[in-house]
Formats: structure tokens, C-alpha cells, sequence
């Protein structure tokens, strides 16, 4: 039933004499959510940047829909459904919204004049949001005007409508309110639900990720350090884990 | 019951105007132009309307280079004195017997020429725009005088062509409406706008979607450059000769209040073209009324420096409006 999405096996990542991953292996399945959690400078965001294509693994392979693939670039990993939600960086604030979730991807009227196709591109974002369950008055209003929520909502719309189907989200629900949380929490629930999608979400948040995420993963100084489904540990059990390890490292 | 849709439709579509960054200076010149005409039945006569359009031409001209840059967060303070070089470039090729045609498209080369040296500086040397272009003004102020020894020269060009470019009373500002035109289009209905607009709204955004953000700021410095010439060729033509020091900083400096005035943010990431020709046309219409008044000089410049700040606390509070609408 679960189709294998994405895996990577022991990725190594050195920057000159620091090295920022130490062998990681990680899979996600389609319909799946995995939670990759740890503190700044664990390598998860390295790892990120190695499954976007941004930066190239020292040692290891990585996997899509079990197919050995190099992620050269980003526009390489963008091609095998490979895309990343950053949660300020992605979208445009003087641009409507259906500008930005046809950026770079615009759809043009016919020869001779090649002009934008404003009306097509407001049809089919209205089409794309109702698609995944984002409910906002108008395409037309500019994502300025937006909430946090609502604009990561554009953000994931965005990556799914340009056909990705591994998203990568980073910090989805970092410096978010309650019900804009549970904005993007029930939108990740409707894209689980699709079938189609695996999801990998880097987080801080214990309690908050265990609650939305099938499986997740620790993360310290470049190593998974545990990993369990969400089901079977707690918010306790990852923070006994995390005070343990940090005690060895100050003893060693 | 249709009326009450009518009522609520014209009423959403005022709104829907008054909501737009252009409304505020839409307002301000349709005011000026009333008041004006009342204090003065000279105002919109035949006469005036053309020594009007003059005025308003060229900083119109040259504010649609300028908003493209000010939305992609640059600016050009050198296209002033590029459109004082053009009219040169266009003499001395002449006299090296290119046919005026040819001489034209030789100066608006070189002219863009210029914006692309000033691209290559920005972009690759990484020297912000506004010091980039401020010592291309010296330059090229430099390069002008070299080239014409200080004096002024004499437009080249058939009866028709001069007509057509300029001396015609209304040309100028024909032209004007035309790159006003094609540029609003560029900005709204081209990729190139959008993606200009993308460029200096998050640049990081722009580049992650794939945008080639160097080329669309490259691109901007060429078109205004190659516009300033345009605009001082224009003005060759309709003068009949040039003089090295023509246009500069005062004319490069009313194409951006033209611009800063109709509603093009400084910050970059928003602008409109149809609001820097309604920029434009309202500090043309201070200008030639104050001076139908009677009003000398130095009162005059008083009033166009109170005039940018009111319409800037006007737009600022305007913004503000639209974003607490949310």
C-alpha cells in the first residue's frame, strides 16, 4: 500500500573539516508525513538542501520512487517532484495570488503578442486552490494582505499545483497562532489524505509534530539519533532522549 | 432591482478606483487642471494646451524607464545626461554620413549602450545603482562636452521627420502617450513586468521561482537608458539644435518625482506607469500654470517641492488605507 517516495541512504556532508551529516539514512512514502526534528545545527536543514538539489551529498545515494538519481540541482530535483516550502521566502507580497502560484510558469495568450493570460491563470488558480481546500475570497488580492497561514497555504498550494510530489516543508508552523496553525495542519491532512504526496517536515515543536506526522526522526549533531512512529513515543520520550545524548556529549 | 446592482456596482468600482496606488494623483490633476482654468481662461487654450503638453512630455517620457528601475529597487540618475549625448551621437554620425534614420538608431544604440555598461557595473562589480549612475553623470556630462566642444549643435533631419519627431507642436507628447502605452502593457501584461515586479518585491523568491533576476535588471537599465536618449533626440527635434548641458539631473530628477508622485513605491516591488503620466502631468501643470500666474521662479520651485511631499504623505497614507482594508 505504501509506495516508497523518496530515501536516502547514508548521506555524508562535509564543509571543509566540519561535517554536517555523518551517514543519515531517511524514507517517506506517499500518503506519508515524516517529522525531522532537532536543534539548530542537528544537519537538518543540510539535509534539506541535499534533497532540493541545493547542495551536492560528500558520500551517499539518494532515491526517488526507488530509482537511484543524482540531485544535481534544484531545477533537477524540481523535475522529479521535489519541491521546498520555505515559509518567508517563497512568495511575492506585491504580487495577487494567482501571480505567484503562476510565477515563472505564467500562462501566455496566443501568437502574435504572447501577453499574459490573466483570466486563464485566475481560473485555474481558483481551480488549484479549491483543489487541496484553501478557502480565500479572492485569487486577485495580493499576498501581502495575507495572513502567515494563508500565505504558506499559497506556498503549498504553489509547489503542488507545478506537480511536486515529495514537499519538503520547512518550519510550516514556526511563529504561527493557533488557528493559522490549524490552517496548515488541515491542509496537510487533506494532502496526506490525496494519497499522492509525501511529505517531510522539518519542526522544533515536539508536541506539534507528533500530533500531525506518521513517523518522525531525531536529529543531533548530523546523526539520526531515533526515529519511531509518531503513535508509538511522546513529546517526553524525544525530550528524555535529547537530555541524554547532551549530557554524554558535555561528559565526553 | 437591476438599479440597486447598478448602485452597488458603481459604488464597488469607485471604491475600486479610489483603492488604486494611480487615485490619489488621478484626483490631485483633475483639481489642478479646474483650478487653474478658473484663475486663468488662458489655460486651456490651443496655445498653452501645446506649451503644456511640452512640458509634460519628456519627464513623462523618462519616468517610464525610471518606475521599471524603481520597481526592481535601482535607479538611474544618469539619464538626464544621457539624453543630452544622444542628440550628439545622432549629429556625429550624421556628419559621418549615415542617413538621419540610421544616425537616430545610432544614438538610441549608444544610448542603451550606456544602460548596459551601467548593468555590468551593478550587477557584476556590484556597486549599488545610485553610485553607479551618479558617477556615469559626471562621465557622460564629460563625454557630451568632449564630443561637442562646449557648443551647441544643429539638428540634422528632412521637414516631415522633424515634424514627425518633434516639431510638430503635439508630437512630443504623442510619443510620450505611446511609450506610456507600450510600457503600462510591458508592466502589466508581459512576463517582463511581472517578473520586474517579482525582482524588487523578493528578490530571493524571484531567483528560487527560477527568474533570471540579473537579466530583468539589466534589461530595465538599457530601456531607460535607451528612453532618456529617445526623449533628448525628441527634444533635438523639436528645439531644432542641442545644447551639451541640456536635460541633466533636473529632468531625470522630474521623471522620478513624475514616477515617486503617481504612485510607484521608491522601495521597489509595486508601481504603475499610467500613475507616473499622471505624475508627470500634474508637475506640468503646476509648472505652466504657476508660470500663466505669473509666479517667478524661485516661488515656483517652493511649490513643486511642497507639491512631491503632499502627494508623497498623500500616497503613503493612501497605502496605508489599502492595507488596513485587508
Amino acid at each position: 500500500m505504501s509506495t516508497e517516495a523518496l530515501r536516502a541512504e547514508r548521506i555524508v556532508k562535509s564543509f571543509g573539516h566540519v561535517t554536517a551529516l555523518a551517514g543519515v539514512s531517511m524514507h517517506v512514502a506517499r500518503g506519508e508525513m515524516l517529522g525531522i526534528l532537532g536543534d539548530n545545527g542537528a544537519g537538518k536543514s543540510t539535509l534539506m538542501k541535499i534533497l532540493t538539489g541545493f547542495h551536492q551529498p560528500s558520500a551517499g545515494q539518494v532515491f526517488v520512487n526507488g530509482a537511484p538519481v543524482t540531485l544535481a540541482s534544484v531545477d533537477r530535483a524540481r523535475a522529479l517532484g521535489i519541491e521546498c516550502v520555505y515559509q518567508d521566502l517563497a512568495l511575492i507580497n506585491g504580487l495577487s495570488i494567482y501571480h505567484n502560484l503562476f510565477l515563472n510558469r505564467e500562462l501566455l495568450r496566443p501568437w502574435p503578442f504572447r501577453l499574459l493570460d490573466h483570466r486563464a491563470m485566475r481560473e485555474r488558480a481558483r481551480a488549484a486552490l479549491a483543489d487541496i481546500g484553501v478557502n480565500i475570497p479572492s485569487v486577485d488580492l495580493e499576498v501581502g494582505q495575507l495572513s502567515g497561514g494563508q500565505r504558506q497555504a499559497i506556498a503549498v498550494a504553489r509547489a503542488v499545483a507545478s506537480d511536486a510530489r515529495i514537499l519538503l516543508l520547512d518550519e510550516p508552523l514556526a511563529a504561527m497562532g493557533a488557528r493559522e496553525a490549524g490552517l496548515i495542519i488541515d491542509l496537510i491532512e487533506r494532502l496526506k489524505a490525496r494519497g499522492d504526496i509525501a511529505i517531510v517536515m522539518i519542526a522544533h515543536n515536539y508536541a506539534q509534530t507528533l500530533e500531525i506526522c506518521d513517523r518522525v526522526m531525531l536529529m543531533q549533531h548530523g546523526e539520526v539519533t531515533y526515529e519511531s512512529r509518531a503513535a508509538e513515543t511522546s513529546a517526553a520520550e524525544l525530550l528524555e532522549i535529547v537530555r541524554r545524548e547532551y549530557r554524554a556529549a558535555r561528559a565526553g | 432591482m437591476s438599479g440597486v446592482a447598478t448602485a452597488g456596482g458603481l459604488r464597488g468600482r469607485l471604491q475600486g478606483f479610489l483603492l488604486r496606488p494611480e487615485a490619489s494623483v488621478i484626483v490631485v490633476a483633475v483639481v489642478l487642471v479646474i483650478y487653474f482654468q478658473f484663475a486663468n481662461v488662458n489655460f486651456l487654450t490651443n496655445a498653452n494646451l501645446e506649451t503644456l503638453s511640452q512640458f509634460i512630455a519628456t519627464p513623462v517620457i523618462i519616468a517610464c524607464g525610471e518606475i521599471m528601475l524603481l520597481i526592481c529597487r535601482e535607479i538611474d540618475l544618469s539619464v538626464g545626461q544621457v539624453f543630452a549625448l544622444a542628440p550628439f551621437v545622432m549629429e556625429r554620425a550624421h556628419g559621418w554620413g549615415l542617413p538621419v534614420p540610421l544616425a537616430m538608431a545610432a544614438a538610441l544604440a549608444v544610448s542603451g549602450g550606456v544602460g548596459f555598461v551601467i548593468g555590468l557595473i551593478t550587477l557584476r562589480l556590484r556597486v549599488p545603482s545610485f553610485i553607479t549612475t551618479l558617477g556615469m553623470l559626471f562621465l557622460i556630462t564629460g563625454l557630451t562636452l568632449t564630443i561637442s566642444r562646449g557648443f551647441p549643435a544643429d539638428t540634422p533631419g528632412g521637414k516631415l521627420l522633424t515634424n514627425l519627431m518633434g516639431n510638430w507642436g503635439y508630437a512630443e507628447i504623442c510619443w510620450a502617450f505611446a511609450v506610456v502605452a507600450l510600457m503600462h502593457i510591458v508592466l502589466r501584461h508581459t512576463r517582463w513586468g511581472l517578473h520586474t515586479i517579482a525582482t524588487g518585491g523578493n528578490a530571493i523568491a524571484a531567483a528560487e521561482a527560477g527568474i533570471d533576476i540579473d537579466r530583468i535588471r539589466m534589461g530595465n537599465f538599457i530601456l531607460t537608458s535607451t528612453l532618456g536618449g529617445f526623449a533628448g533626440l525628441l527634444e533635438a527635434f523639436r528645439i531644432g539644435s542641442t545644447d551639451p548641458l541640456a536635460g541633466g539631473s533636473n529632468i531625470m530628477f522630474l521623471g522620478v518625482a513624475s514616477g515617486v508622485i503617481g504612485g510607484t513605491a521608491i522601495a521597489g516591488g509595486a508601481g504603475t506607469i499610467i500613475g507616473g503620466l499622471v505624475g508627470g502631468i500634474v508637475l506640468g501643470v503646476l509648472q505652466d500654470g504657476f508660470t500663466l500666474q505669473g509666479i517667478n521662479a524661485f516661488t515656483f520651485d517652493i511649490i513643486i517641492g511642497a507639491a512631491i511631499l503632499l502627494a508623497m504623505v498623500a500616497n503613503i497614507h493612501l497605502a496605508r488605507l489599502r492595507g488596513g482594508a485587508r
